[in-house]
């Protein structure tokens, strides 16, 4: 046995044990591109919450109630057709994400010869669907009742822990955006009136660069 | 010195054994399809490299049904595991040797 055969079994070890466990097909491109959506969206949503024709101003300390429960301001939004027009705004960022996202890693799975849909990918998934369907449920449950400030804080912070518990089945970089998002939704739930603004930093800000840092050091 | 090549595991010398002994040391189980997919082999490749670890007692096997589609599942033994660690010394020693 010579030395290069040591080498090639140490590096198929390695590398089974990294594919295995890991899914690494994530595309760092994708990441940039929902950034850049979250920005758009978030400036279309300011647009329209801060409409100064429009009948409704945003205003987060009306004064006399709390800054996360307005009840009286989610009364007059939800039968006025902004809430429609920003419900359109959300999820058309959503399923541009989702759908840029899909292709991209559908693309860099084929060309690593990795299936995309395995037994790693499952169990990321999973990981990531149980603290986004609790937050998910919880926002619009608080929102019903009026609670508006908590949308931006909880969708980062809930955000943020579906990253952490996905990292242990992708990159480890994951974790530390991860880490970011949950501290951005401390920070959004400690300065009520700067939601919008700490959710476009939280999603758009942070998925460009970590899209950026993702593709230079893993797919170039 | 004399060099250790009589601590390499035999079981291992097979490099698709040595890649499912790594893929169970990471994954608490693992089935077929995956592994297969994973591997990217045959079928009976993959199966008879299976069966030579189980004879060896380094893997065990539970088979169980998904619908009807048989589902069988692969865990590393606890004697595979210490197996598998030693064949990864032996490794170690081997190339510390080398670079000597």
């Amino acid at each position: 046995m010579e030395n290069s055969k040591l080498h090639d079994d140490l590096a198929s070890i390695r590398n089974m044990m990294e594919r295995s466990s890991k899914f690494i097909s994530l595309s760092g491109l994708s990441g940039v591109m929902a950034g850049v959506y979250a920005l758009i969206g978030a400036g279309l949503a300011y647009r329209i919450i801060y409409d100064p024709a429009g009948r409704h101003s945003f205003d987060y300390a009306p004064p006399g109630q709390s800054p996360y429960l307005q009840s009286q301001l989610w009364e007059d939004l939800v039968f006025s057709p902004v809430i429609l027009q920003l419900f359109f705004v959300a999820f058309a960022v959503l399923f541009a994400s989702l759908l840029t996202g899909y292709y991209l890693t559908v693309r860099k799975a084929k060309k690593q010869k990795q299936p995309v849909w395995g037994k790693t990918s499952r169990a990321l998934l999973f990981q990531m669907a149980t603290p986004l369907i609790t937050g998910g449920v919880l926002i619009i449950l608080l929102l019903g009742r009026g609670y508006l400030g908590i949308i931006s804080p909880a969708c980062l912070a809930f955000y943020g822990l579906a990253l952490v518990g996905a990292s242990a089945y992708t990159y480890n970089d994951v974790k530390y955006l991860g880490l970011c998002q949950i501290v951005l939704g401390i920070i959004a739930a400690a300065l009520p009136g700067f939601g919008l603004f700490i959710w476009a930093i939280g999603f758009g800000v942070l998925h460009i660069v970590y899209g950026s840092l993702m593709y230079i050091k893993y797919e170039r | 010195m004399k060099v250790p090549f009589d601590k390499l595991d035999k079981a291992f010398e097979n490099r698709v054994r040595l890649q499912i002994m790594s893929v169970l040391m990471v994954n608490e189980s693992y089935d077929f399809t995956s592994l297969r997919d994973l591997l990217d082999i045959t079928d009976g490749n993959l199966a008879s490299n299976l069966k030579a670890l189980e004879k060896e007692g380094y893997i065990t096997i539970h088979k169980s049904f998904v619908g009807r589609k048989p589902n069988t599942t692969y865990q590393a033994s606890d004697k595979g595991k210490t197996a598998f660690q030693e064949h990864l010394n032996a490794l170690e020693q081997l190339i510390q040797q080398q670079k000597k």
